[in-house]
């Protein structure tokens, strides 16, 4: 037994470092290369920038609360995880991790309902969208659902004083159908949306 | 509709793949020449050149055994320091610190344990040095030593009175070469083309459109995009059933799993070696109907769990529809309980998901479970406690159900009265014994570990919910590390000095202690004749069987856990209504 572990030792351990130099080396950086070699704006966080101004991650949601912007889900900030170089905060958020069946969820949820109605008081006796009540997977999600699109276009048309069909127009530009028709949802890109609407993206 | 049809294409397309991927490996296995020989032969002989391994060789069990041990021992060591010395070493630009020894106990059982549960989210505490030379080398180690020994396990099954069993260097490094590196490749570039990351700079920061103005005041002004070789882990994490995110929200981060096409790469490749392993197995013991029993009897307790997760996201909570106020229709948008899913994956990509991944120990997420409805939160629970048998880890989901199907024969001989076979070797009580250990030994570590921590008074503060969620929250996360598994209700904080401490010993024991039990039903097989099929045996390809694997999975399973799901999810399903 001890024999056989000693002769087997110097085996094992060589063959973790040959995997190591494989797996753990080669693989990855062949990826990279190939991956910067073909698809540089994806692999580097898909960042919208124009003349020289990063103004966000396509993939990653900002949070909106005026008026005249479209709303996305709702974000769990996170404040504490990263700072900057020069010490101020970033913004971040996570999920929420609540269960939807508890009497604490119920408050939560009327409480964002209270606050999304009295935002747009025209649309009172219209079910809100539950997108823009609930927090996502990642608390980054980048998407809203058209509906919850559709709901926001007249609070945001009159904000801005422009037409209705102005902005759905938009909204239609930055939707994103179903992979072949059935597979996923289809979204719309909320960042995406408010840039156009400020004509910083055309 | 939509939503059960988009569920079953899902499966279709599994299928469809997983077929013709079985027979590839188990030509790999035998050393039959594939269409990629050409390229990989002469690295495949410059490897064994180099470690002086000998291609024909025949280890018994004890040296296969002890060749698996010291492997995973020096994978231990080398991963375990790493965590602590990130700091010194390079490739950190955050400057992230060494971590805590019990935060790297935990993670380093996790990851070379094949479980992959995470007790930190990653783009915050580990620098890319330790991602990549420590993790994703273990995705792809942990994974390959499962495959080994599956395949030291069948070939017991199909030698007669001989004493070998292959070589485990050989094995695993057939299993790199050809089956992991290969669609890793493939898998990791399609990915990157979807918007998911693979750079080695510093974490970007960006201007917000709109500041955000705190409750105390503070305005914010940038957001932080994070950075780092990312696909090339996702690939394997994902094709190797191990699920550790490259951040902490997994495949939910849009970073980690951008879009619908991305989402169904990932999922797909979570049961894609599983379940080619199924006829892998049938092929390798020139019995295809064996491998096609096993698969079924996986894949209806899949269809059948993945029809109950899909039905209950699918109504949205009371407490969420607010008697109205709130459309929850699938009109326009997916409806149903979205809360903890993202838009772009909605009900069914997030179910189907939320089923591959517990079936098969992957542990990955795209949506929080945490936040599920009760009983669409209670069956990924329940896949775990069944063992990672349904489908479950690579290579070990399948030994672990020829474990059942060992039980199954042995149950079914008793009935009779004969002596029970397998595939051609009796069954004796030796084989019956380590059966027992490999089929037990997840119950046992479940119940003992969510038990502790139920007692200890400080575990509260590791809940995120309250009443029986907060014990589900107990109960997942001592399910996923006994199960292999690694996905979390992941309001449980489990980055404290006990729950580090528990969870790492419970995965390496459900690790280690089922696969040295198989290699010791290998080794006692391998060395019996073969036995003439009569009318006393009993076929262990039809319905009949099937229908009794499954029914001894269910009841050990419901046997073992019935009491504990009843306190949990089962009590919050009433109260939901209440």
């Amino acid at each position: 037994m001890t024999k056989m572990v000693k002769s087997l030792a110097p085996k094992a351990l060589a063959f973790l470092l040959l995997i190591t130099l494989l797996c753990g080396v080669i693989y990855p950086l062949f990826v990279t290369g190939i991956s910067q070699l073909l698809f540089p704006k994806q692999a580097n966080g898909s960042i919208i920038e124009i003349n020289g101004t990063k103004y966000g991650s396509e993939l990653l949601a900002q949070q909106f609360t005026g008026n005249q912007y479209m709303w996305g889900r709702v974000m769990n900030l996170d404040t504490k995880t990263f700072q900057s170089k020069d010490g101020k905060t970033l913004l971040y958020a996570t999920p929420s991790n609540l269960s939807p069946a508890s009497d604490e969820y119920k408050k939560l949820i009327a409480g964002r309902v209270a606050k999304i109605k009295a935002a747009d008081p025209d649309k009172a006796n219209t079910p809100i969208p539950e997108d823009l009540v609930t927090c996502s997977g990642s608390g980054l999600d980048p998407h809203i659902s058209p509906a919850a699109a559709d709901y926001q276009i007249s609070r945001i048309a009159k904000a801005r004083g422009i037409s209705a069909d102005k902005v759905h127009e938009i909204v239609l530009q930055y939707t994103n159908r179903k992979l072949f028709g059935i597979f996923g949802e289809d979204t719309v890109n909320v960042l995406q949306v408010n840039l156009a609407l400020d004509g910083i993206l055309k | 509709m939509n939503t059960a049809m988009e569920c079953i294409l899902y499966l279709a397309v599994l299928i469809l793949l997983a077929v013709p991927l079985g027979t590839y490996i188990g030509k790999v296995m035998n050393g039959e020449p594939v269409f990629l020989s050409k390229v990989i032969l002469p690295i495949e002989n410059a490897t064994y050149r180099m470690l002086k391994i000998e291609k024909e060789e025949q280890m018994t069990a004890k040296k296969y055994s002890i060749s698996v041990i010291l492997f995973s021992v020096f994978s231990f060591l080398v991963l375990f320091l790493l965590h602590l010395l990130q700091g010194v070493l390079p490739l950190n630009p955050e400057s992230l610190p060494g971590t805590s020894w019990h935060l790297a106990f935990n993670n380093t059982s996790s990851f070379v344990t094949n479980t992959n549960w995470q007790s930190y989210s990653g783009e915050s505490t580990l620098s890319y040095f330790t991602q990549m030379l420590g993790l994703t080398v273990q995705n792809f180690a942990s994974a390959a030593v499962g495959i080994a020994v599956l395949f030291a396990l069948i070939r017991g099954f199909i030698k007669v009175k001989e004493t070998g069993l292959g070589s485990f260097w050989v094995d695993t490094t057939r299993t790199i070469l050809y089956i992991l590196l290969p669609l890793s490749l493939v898998i990791s570039i399609a990915l990157v083309s979807q918007g998911v990351i693979q750079n080695f700079s510093s974490y970007q920061t960006v201007t917000l459109v709109q500041p955000v103005t705190l409750q105390d005041g503070t305005k914010i002004t940038q957001e932080v995009v994070p950075q780092g070789p990312a696909a090339s882990q996702i690939a394997i994490k994902q094709l190797g059933t191990n699920g550790g995110g490259y951040m902490g929200t997994n495949s939910a981060h849009p970073l980690e799993n951008p879009t619908p096409f991305s989402n169904l790469i990932e999922m797909l490749s979570i049961l894609l070696i599983p379940a080619a392993l199924c006829f892998t197995f049938g092929r390798n013991v020139k019995d295809k109907r064996q491998g096609v029993a096993i698969f079924l009897a996986m894949f209806i307790l899949l269809c059948s769990a993945l029809a109950v997760i899909a039905a209950s996201e699918s109504g949205a909570s009371p407490q969420l529809a607010q008697n109205g106020a709130v459309n929850v229709s699938s009109v326009g948008q997916a409806g149903g309980n979205m809360e903890g899913k993202e838009t772009r994956f909605g009900i069914a990509a997030s179910s189907t998901w939320a089923a591959f991944t517990t079936a098969a120990s992957n542990g990955s997420v795209n949506s929080m479970h945490d936040s599920y409805t009760p009983l669409g939160g209670m069956i990924p629970m329940l896949l775990m406690q069944l063992g990672e048998v349904v489908f479950g880890g690579v290579g070990c989901g399948l030994y672990g159900m020829i474990g059942f199907a060992i039980l199954a024969v042995f149950i079914a001989g008793l009935m009779v009265g004969r002596t029970p076979e397998y595939l051609g070797k009796k069954i004796e009580p030796y084989e019956m014994r380590m059966a027992v250990l490999v089929c037990l030994a997840t119950p046992v570590a479940i119940l003992i570990g969510s038990g502790l921590a139920a007692a200890l008074p400080q575990t509260v503060q590791s809940l995120s919910n309250k009443g029986a969620h907060g014990f589900s929250e107990i109960l997942y996360a001592y399910s996923s590390a006994g199960g292999n598994n690694g996905s979390a209700f992941a309001g449980f904080n489990a980055n404290t000095v006990f729950g580090n401490v528990s969870i790492g010993l419970i995965m390496l024991f459900v690790r280690f202690v089922p696969m040295l039990a198989t290699l010791a039903i290998a080794g006692s097989l391998v060395q019996k004749k073969r036995v003439a099929v009569s009318a006393g045996t009993l076929p262990t390809h039809n319905a009949m069987f099937v229908g009794l694997l499954i029914f001894v999975v269910l009841l050990i399973g419901a046997l073992s856990f019935f009491p504990a799901l009843a306190l949990g999810p089962i009590a919050e399903y009433f109260q939901m209504l209440g």
